[in-house]
């Protein structure tokens, strides 16, 4: 039986501003199994980059702050602790961090510092969590640029990255991510600002480092594309709050939640040609805005008038399949659709 | 039959790369480089291409914001490339753009009203109080209120920035616009919103765009013909059916494949290319794209192929296509 390796449960992520508080995770429950690529989908705002920072302790503080939850996290390979990442000292945090949860970031151009070069910038990770000695450190950061496939590794780890293209930048995040083979990779948006044939090398790269190394991969991302490419489960959040859960066949064939639904339904189709797109009204509301009863009400096809004052709960449908909507409420609430 | 709107015959872009302490030029970069295509009236031209490709300056020359090095535009039967600022600006009048950042495309500083009402005032159309009437009209059609001109952009989200994006090209009633990446800033649920907009107004104002995307499967639902573009240069050119039924140019071929597609029971053969694309200040010779073609020839490596019908309307830049004897061009 497997087990999860990172268990969140009610992560309240808020941001305290001048303008108010801006609750951009609230109530997030989630875990991710041993060797599991986990999508975690939604649109711009929905709090899945603060959920993801929040499980990394990356969250800035102030104004960000952790106001309520636990993130546990389960090492298997060091008998079985179990610690949770929200209540850890800053110190014990950093030897987490980079070792056991790495991350790689959207934008390759802005997270490797241009003044050093491609070796010293992954050296320096080897370095700072095992003790090794300096040529050790450099042997193996050859041997990770090889892993990701980095044409002349050799010779790369001596450039800057500015010679690099983007997707050979992305690529040496990855080496960097699995320096110190991590048992948790934490990918946000990892392909977004690359273009597709790219896309296509790099998805295949974390495909084969998942099943080689059986590291578990949370994989942040908006493109449902991706998603069905690489995912065994999917997790789609909206407004702060997750929506629905699911394996990825019954997420993208059969979603139960309205926007869910909407969002699968408004992607122009590769393989049929139709007039007009199924469009979702209205817009992702602001984070800070104040929303009464379910975040999507405003706009749901399917909405009544229960939707506008509770706010609904999630509920399990069937085996690990859950949504968080009025329509699949249990027997015994009364739905008066 | 329609007739042509625009025509384009052997377009180039060359930008300097200069160097050295009396910054000489050093090299160029051919970002477009014998470009050649026409686009019907009431038609969607969809130019598609990954980063650097030179879709994007394409886009620019033909509106002349970016001066072509060489080649000719004929915009409606008149040659625009040898019109003098002045004139250009007056037939600009009947080509409009609209980009792709909604974010940094708007003046913050200025009302919403004042960026509509511009395009009126430089042109001289209407007394002041008719401006202001169209200015509350054309927001209407795009789906915004009309008091909404005397709101900041700021006020406003993405999809609805791109809505006034879309007011601001249409407001002088233009026979051409061509829309720069217009959806890719923007978030799925936004994205089919904005996609079916620019369709209904095309039907209604019986509009001609090209539409500049990277995005395959937009490109593909909004474009009536589309032209790949690869390294500066036209690769294949064919009617939206045909391309993605059956795509000529394995560089072609491999974008397609190259798309995750949502459907889980969807599976691909996935055609992955080796390596990033070239340098455009110092491309491959011969077929720029003979580096990374898992079908390359011995030929591919010295001649340049050229872009030629292989079946009706469907146009290829590959020696795979070739006839021998090259003789096939004169039929």
């Amino acid at each position: 039986m497997k087990k999860p390796v990172l268990e969140i449960n009610h992560l309240r992520t808020h941001f305290f501003t001048d303008r108010g508080v801006i609750p951009a995770v609230d109530d997030v429950s989630f875990y991710i199994y041993e060797g599991e690529v986990l999508g975690v989908v939604g649109e711009s705002g929905c709090g899945k980059s603060v959920t993801s920072l929040s499980v990394m302790g990356l969250v800035p503080n102030p104004p960000g702050k952790i106001v309520g939850g636990e993130i546990l996290f389960r090492q298997h390979s060091v008998n079985e602790t179990t610690e949770n990442l929200v209540k850890v000292s800053k110190k014990r945090m950093r030897q987490i961090r980079g070792n056991q949860i790495a991350m790689i970031f959207q934008e390759p151009m802005t997270s490797l510092d241009p003044l050093y070069t491609i070796g010293f910038q992954i050296i320096e990770v080897i370095k700072n969590h095992e003790k090794i000695s300096k040529k050790t450190a450099r042997n193996k950061a050859v041997e990770l640029l090889k892993l990701v496939g980095i044409p002349r590794p050799e010779e790369i780890v001596h450039e800057y990255p500015h010679q690099l293209s983007g997707g050979m930048r992305q690529r040496v995040m990855i080496a960097m991510a699995m320096a110190c083979d991590p048992e948790i990779l934490i990918a946000d948006e990892p392909t977004t600002a690359l273009d597709v044939t790219i896309q296509a090398q790099i998805l295949e790269l974390m495909k084969k480092l998942n099943r080689e190394k059986s590291m578990s991969v949370m994989m942040i991302t908006h493109d449902l594309g991706v998603v069905a490419e690489i995912c065994n489960r999917v997790v789609v959040m909206y407004a702060g709050k997750v929506v629905e859960e699911g394996d990825v066949r019954t997420i993208l064939k059969s979603p139960k939640h309205p926007y869910t639904q909407g969002l699968i339904q408004s992607l122009p189709k590769m393989n049929q040609r139709e007039e007009r797109l199924y469009s979702i009204p209205g817009n992702v509301p602001k984070p800070g805005e104040v929303l009464q009863g379910c975040h999507f009400a405003d706009r749901c096809s399917m909405v009544f008038n229960r939707c506008v004052n509770e706010d609904p709960e999630l509920y399990m449908l069937n085996d690990g399949h859950t949504c968080r909507c009025f329509l699949y409420g249990q027997e015994g609430d009364d739905l008066n659709v | 039959m329609s007739k042509p709107l625009l025509e384009v015959q052997g377009l180039k872009k060359y930008f300097d790369i200069t160097g050295g302490i009396f910054s000489r030029k050093t090299g160029d970069i051919k970002a477009v480089d014998d470009v050649s295509f026409s686009v019907f009236e009431g038609e969607v031209f969809g130019i598609v291409g990954e980063s650097g490709c030179g879709k994007s300056t394409t886009g620019k020359v033909l509106l002349r914001l970016i001066e072509p090095t060489d080649g000719k535009i004929f915009f409606d039967g008149m040659e625009i490339t040898k019109l003098s600022e002045e004139e250009m600006r007056k037939t600009r009048r009947d080509m409009q753009i609209i980009f792709q950042d909604p974010y940094a495309s708007l003046n913050p500083r200025h009302k919403i009203g004042r960026i509509l009402g511009e395009a009126l005032k430089i042109h001289g159309i209407g007394s002041k109080i008719e401006q202001q009437k169209k200015v509350k009209d054309i927001l209407e059609i795009v789906g915004l209120p009309g008091e909404h001109a005397s709101r900041y952009p700021h006020q406003f989200s993405g999809g609805q920035r791109q809505r006034i994006g879309i007011a601001r090209a249409l407001i002088l009633n233009p026979k051409l616009i061509i829309c720069d990446e217009p959806v890719s800033a923007l978030d799925v649920s936004i994205q089919s919103q904005i996609l079916n907009l620019m369709k209904d107004l095309q039907e209604k104002f019986k509009l001609t765009y090209i539409f500049i995307a990277h995005d395959l499967s937009v490109v593909k639902h909004i474009s009536h013909r589309i032209g790949v573009m690869y390294l500066g240069r036209m690769v294949e050119l064919s009617s939206t059916e045909d391309m993605f039924d059956n795509p000529l140019h394995p560089y072609t071929k491999s974008l397609l494949s190259a798309i995750p597609d949502p459907d889980p029971d969807f599976i691909q053969e996935r055609i992955l290319l080796e390596g990033d694309v070239p340098s455009p200040s110092n491309p491959p010779s011969g077929c720029a794209f003979h580096t990374r073609c898992p079908e390359a020839m011995d030929i591919c490596k010295n001649v340049r192929p050229v872009l030629q019908e292989i079946t009706v309307n469907n146009f290829v830049a590959c020696h795979l296509y070739e006839v021998e004897g090259d003789n096939n061009r004169n039929r």
